[in-house]
């Protein structure tokens, strides 16, 4: 077992781990091929802590005299302290955790090893598959149809095996348009709102080019969703600015000239290093020990964090609005599409379609608008908050949107089927995770990497039972509407759940939450009895009268 | 109503702060007591009525081609925009207003015209709601340590001084007196709050008289009298809850702190809080940023932070804190002041009490803590809110930040405060409202040549009769977090000090979560409670039933008779608790519902005695356009508000909508 070669040291007696909130304890940290595991001594309340490895962000040393210091800084924000008695037995450790946090082959990442201790319900890789999607949709229309042009990932290589395209453009045509599309990812339907028929489509840029390129077979394509007479908008999630740019570089944006149907409208959504180092930021704010209130206020502020989710906020109700109220179909792109676009087009579902307010909806999202719709996961969850090493392609996208959803969620409380757990079980699961469901940039790497037969999927795990009542939101009570969020400043807030997790005692909101689900189990113990009384009541009077008329 | 040159004016316009798009015409009537408009949309009949004790400033603006605009800012934080079309009527308007907010009797305030319909016994009642001596006995005073004094009978030693104060036993006469002489405006100490536990105390007064180098026996002794009521320690606090400059300023004129050579057993210490000028400053500051339109992320965190009031309000807080850690864990007996003592001292004592004792975070014991250590100790009301025309220098928003800070622990501590924030913020509404008699004048000695009590009502009643709408549904009086000393988290919790959109942006609707947990939590509770009683009805039907049916046929009948019957009342009523009906029932639970357009007399009246705007959300109008979302957590029509303002409310949204 190649691990074996990375643990210089296997276990470490004495060990002393230090968190916020809770007193020190002694313990024993043994390392094994994917896990720190911590177990306490002391006989009376016994305590184990698991650690993936692939959750460490970054780690740091630190001696006095022969007792080392490890600082361990996690992916999920959290930062615990070692300390290990023994300069070289601290050294080996740290090396070690150092070497099996950044493997660099997928194949050797936890959830390829993770053998699951329950039983499987429902497979989650088959449980949500485009043609049940697809099944819903011709239920209520027939202007679409599933393509299967790219069911060997030729065409678009972060595309899934098959899309929806309108049933009037045929595949061949489909291939120009592809080449006519940044990374060939041609428009395909996101949404359809069944209200008034209006969709959203998402796609990359077009590659107009400084020459102004245009490809008839693209105008068609998107016109074909269109009603007669109809205009339709097209979201650009950058600035007119950096749009313009990209022709330079052989991309751009959809010429009135060639589509004089559409209205284009630019709304900036920053990306890529400008949202890590947003995070970055923010979460050395939110780790600040000092007692100003001023320079919270003004690092949380210059952290930006809140200013990209109103952006992007606003961009989604945009969407939402083009389409619900202004009954106008539309199409979101960015550049690549794979990521500002994801975030438009999946928030605005949120707040038009009810069915992605429930927990198997919500899933279905992720699935549909982040999983199979390309979003880079392993390159953008590489490193969170806490790395050193700044590559340029990783971001927390993901984040932002789930961010996004818990302002929403916030704003409209008994609207959800889900909590505020549930959204920041996703956030780690993206980051680390025993599954495979996040591994892989693409569903075209998921397929070589064989994930389905080779790892569990999150989802199997997720829709048990015991697992559910977890992440329920009690308050929660169906509402078919289309809810419209907030975006003015006082009504953003820092996610305290994720941000301030680990450095706010928690003991009092717990509290209240559990008051909460108590008060509401109460009420509906109270009503089942009241009904079974009266079914019983109701049954003994016609037996009575029965027996009456006898 | 010789002050208002134009009862009514029409066509009217009144803009939505956030849309101008959004605006309503109607007609514009002013009354001796309210500002009020009515739209003429004759389907919502909306109507928004604004005391005039609540208008802090009124504005006139460059006339424009669509008319003269009005801009009417309130103490309640409702900003009102009208557009008058002529603009001589709009000149009538503003100057009969500017006379209107600014009365200079007390008997043009709204409270010696206001009448609930109460006969003079229930309004006697009303005002022994909340009785101080009953607060000390339960405080376990007066005991062996504590007296009450009657030195200040007539208020003969101190004016601005309740005529009952308690005192340590050793204090005498002679040393109370002689410790006022050495104290500005001879606010000697006297004790707020007693802890039972340990016998440690938290006493007030005000800056001593010391200059460089004065001194004072008697409050030496009067200090040594403090302590010594507290025998578990031997020394006690003094805490000036000034910044040590502005203390240290103070001397020069013959005042100052405590030389701690001078007080044996004394540890003295600053928590620096500044004073009502740079707190005034601070919130007209911090409204800015609430009123800017469509302020970006930057804007608001940048003028948020620049304002400093959560600076300000952490500093009360940690003030609070310091004093109910000493008190509480230490078991050290403290002794607080400012400069007057009567502002910051006020605040730090009561946050205090509100952290130590759980008695001050119900309702009722809310209550009591304001009327201890505001009302009765001569804050000054009047001056510091502006109720009569007087000195705009003296206006500061002091019982504000206290009342802020409470919202803040509410937040950390959901379980542990029996009202909801609905509470504070009507109390915040009636400290400016005038409407009650409670919040008058700058002490008891005014109130009491006033006749207050005679004369007007108690806010505390009224509240207490509708307790109902200010509950928290989550508290439970045997929670730890209920129960016991509160500890709030000292440093680093900067992150816990939240701006609250719920007071200052009251009334932009459009800016609060469209679903109030508090409501949701609260119909069910109702219902659970039906659910109760119906469960009691429907067993004793079936115990009927039963021993029915062992009976005889004869009998049986009859009773059979009677359970229908019965029966028919309790499946009405559980048609009521059936899902679909329960929405029906919901829209007209929470009973601050705003039908201020009341169904008696829908007509508009504009006699004082129809104005039964007690209720601080009957006169507004943002809640009536929100009803149905705020009502509607449960009810399908929720959820469904049109698309804030804010959605997609810049230049390319109006691009396209072009």
């Amino acid at each position: 077992m190649e691990f074996a070669e990375l643990i210089k040291t296997p276990r470490a007696d004495n060990v002393v781990l230090h968190r916020p909130f809770y007193l020190a304890v002694e313990g024993t940290l043994c390392l094994t091929g994917h896990h720190l595991i911590f177990s306490s001594r002391r006989q009376d309340n016994a305590e184990e802590l698991w650690l993936l490895h692939s959750n460490i962000d970054s780690i740091e040393k630190r001696f006095v005299g022969s007792l080392g210091t490890i600082i361990i800084k996690c992916k999920d924000l959290r930062i615990i302290q070692l300390d290990i008695p023994g300069m070289e037995e601290c050294l080996n450790i740290a090396s070690s955790i150092e070497a099996l946090s950044t493997l660099d082959s997928v194949t050797l990442m936890y959830p390829f090893f993770y053998r699951p201790m329950f039983e499987i319900t429902e497979d989650g890789w088959r449980a949500f598959l485009p043609h049940q999607e697809f099944e819903l949709l011709s239920s209520v229309t027939d202007e679409w149809r599933l393509s299967c042009i790219n069911k060997d990932f030729s065409v678009c290589p972060s595309y899934p095996p098959v899309v929806t395209v309108p049933k009037s453009i045929d595949d061949e045509a489909l291939r120009k348009v592809a080449l006519f599309r940044h990374g060939s990812r041609f428009p395909v339907l996101s949404y359809y709102h069944q209200k008034n028929g209006m969709v959203m489509m998402r796609s990359s840029q077009p590659l107009t080019g400084t020459n102004g390129r245009r490809c008839k077979e693209d105008e068609k394509l998107i016109n074909a969703t269109l009603r007669p007479g109809k205009r339709g908008y097209i979201i650009d999630t950058r600035s007119l600015n950096v749009a313009q740019q990209a022709r330079a570089k052989g991309g751009g944006f959809e010429q009135e000239a060639h589509y004089p149907q559409w209205r284009r409208i630019h709304k900036c959504i920053e990306r890529f290093n400008i949202l890590q180092e947003s995070l970055i930021k923010l979460v050395e704010a939110c780790n600040d020990q000092s007692h100003n209130m001023d320079r919270w206020l003004s690092k949380l502020e210059a952290s930006n964090w809140l200013t990209h989710i109103k952006e992007i906020l606003t961009a989604a109700c945009l969407a939402a609005q083009c389409i619900d109220r202004e009954g106008a179909s539309v199409l979101v792109h960015g550049t690549e599409g794979t990521d500002s676009t994801l975030q438009v087009t999946s928030l605005a579902q949120i707040i038009l379609d009810p069915r992605c307010r429930t927990i198997h909806g919500f899933e279905s999202l992720v699935v549909r608008e982040w999983l199979q719709a390309g979003h880079p996961f392993q390159q953008r969850c590489a490193q969170s908050a806490y790395s050193n090493s700044k590559q340029k392609w990783e971001a927390p996208v993901f984040l932002l949107f789930l961010d996004c959803v818990w302002q929403i969620l916030r704003q409209f409380p008994c609207s959800f089927e889900f909590n505020e757990q549930f959204l920041i079980m996703l956030f780690e699961h993206a980051y680390a995770s025993q599954f495979g469901t996040f591994l892989g940039n693409n569903e075209n790497e998921r397929s070589k990497l064989k994930l389905p037969q080779k790892t569990m999927s999150l989802w199997s795990w997720v829709n048990r039972s015991e697992e559910l009542s977890k992440f329920q939101n009690p308050l929660f009570e169906a509402n078919s509407l289309v809810i419209w969020p907030s975006v003015a400043p006082q009504s953003l807030q820092l996610w305290e759940g994720v941000f301030l997790r680990w450095n706010r005692p928690s003991k009092f909101l717990d509290e209240a939450h559990e008051e909460m689900i108590n008060i509401i189990k109460y009420n509906k113990e109270l009503q089942a009895k009241v009904n079974a009384l009266r079914r019983q009541l109701a049954e003994m009077e016609t037996d009575d009268r029965m027996q009456e008329n006898l | 109503m010789e002050h208002i040159r134009m009862p009514k004016v029409e066509n009217v316009r009144l803009l939505d702060r956030l849309s101008s798009r959004k605006a309503v015409l109607g007609t514009l009537y002013l009354t001796a007591t309210h500002v009020i408009f009515a739209e003429n949309d004759s389907e919502t009949r909306k109507e928004t009525w604004v005391l005039h004790s609540q208008i802090s400033s009124i504005e006139k603006q460059a006339t424009t081609a669509t008319g003269c605009p009005l801009l009417i800012r309130c103490k309640n934080f409702q900003v009102i925009q009208l557009v008058i079309p002529q603009e001589r009527d709009c000149h009538d308007i503003y100057i009969s207003l500017i006379r209107l907010a600014r009365p200079v009797k007390y008997e043009e305030l709204y409270c010696f015209s206001f009448n609930p319909k109460l006969d003079k016994e229930e309004r006697e009642q009303g005002w022994k709601l909340v009785d101080l001596n009953e607060e000390y006995n339960r405080m376990g005073i007066p005991n062996s340590y504590w007296q009450i004094s009657d030195v200040n009978r007539d208020y003969g030693v101190c004016d601005s001084y309740p005529m009952e104060v308690y005192v340590p036993k050793s204090a005498t006469a002679h040393i109370i007196v002689g410790s006022s002489k050495f104290r500005s405006r001879r606010r000697f100490p006297a004790l707020s709050y007693y802890y039972k536990d340990n016998n440690a105390s938290i006493c007030r007064s005000s800056q001593p008289l010391s200059g460089f180098s004065a001194r004072c026996l008697e409050d030496e002794q009067m200090l040594q009298a403090i302590r010594k009521a507290n025998p578990g320690s031997d020394f006690i606090y003094v805490v000036d809850t000034r910044p040590k400059l502005n203390a240290m300023a103070n001397r020069a004129a013959g005042k100052g702190y405590e030389n701690e050579d001078n007080y044996s057993n004394i540890k003295f210490q600053f928590i620096g809080i500044e004073n009502i000028h740079v707190m005034r400053n601070s919130l007209q500051k911090m409204l800015e940023v609430c009123e800017l339109k469509s302020p970006s992320m930057s804007d608001f965190l940048w003028g948020l932070e620049n304002s400093g009031w959560l600076k300000h309000i952490k500093a009360i807080m940690d003030a609070g804190i310091f004093v109910a850690k000493a008190v509480a864990e230490e078991g050290v007996s403290v002794l607080v002041h400012c400069s007057d003592g009567w502002d910051r001292t006020a605040q730090v004592c009561s946050v205090a009490s509100l952290l130590l004792d759980p008695y001050y975070r119900t309702v009722k014991g809310f209550m009591v803590l304001i009327e201890k250590d505001w009302v009765s100790f001569g804050h000054k009301f009047n001056h510091r809110y502006g109720n009569l025309d007087g000195d705009p220098k003296e206006i500061s928003p002091v019982i504000d930040q206290f009342i802020e800070c409470v919202w803040q622990l509410m937040e950390q501590f959901p379980c542990a405060f029996e009202f909801n924030e609905r509470f504070l913020i009507h109390i915040q509404h009636h400290i400016y409202s005038c409407q009650f008699g409670n919040f008058l004048c700058n002490s008891q000695k005014e109130r009491r040549e006033l006749n207050v009590q005679e004369r007007t009502y108690s806010l505390w009643a009224h509240l207490w009769k509708t307790r109902a709408d200010y509950l928290n549904p989550l508290y439970r009086s045997d929670r730890s977090q209920t129960q016991g000393t509160l500890h709030p988290r000292m440093a680093p919790c900067n992150f816990l000090y939240k701006f609250w959109s719920g007071m200052y942006n009251r009334f932009e609707k459009g800016l609060h979560p469209r679903q109030s947990v508090t409501d949701y939590l609260m119909a069910v509770k109702e219902e659970t409670q039906q659910l109760e009683e119906e469960l009691e009805v429907l067993g004793k039907r079936l115990a009927n039933l039963q021993k029915s049916q062992l009976n005889d046929n004869r009998v049986k009948s009859k009773q059979q008779d009677q359970s229908e019957q019965l029966g028919l009342s309790a499946s009405n009523n559980s048609l009521a608790n059936t899902p679909q009906e329960y929405s029906n029932d919901l829209k007209s639970f929470p009973s601050r519902s705003p039908s201020q357009g009341d169904e008696e007399d829908s007509a508009l009246i504009l006699t004082q005695e129809n104005l039964k705007s007690s209720d601080p959300d009957l006169s507004t109008n943002s809640d009536q356009e929100s009803g149905v979302e705020d009502l509607s957590c449960r009810s399908l029509s929720g959820g469904g508000c049109l698309p804030s303002e804010d959605s997609g409310k810049d230049s390319d949204e109006a691009v396209f909508l072009a």
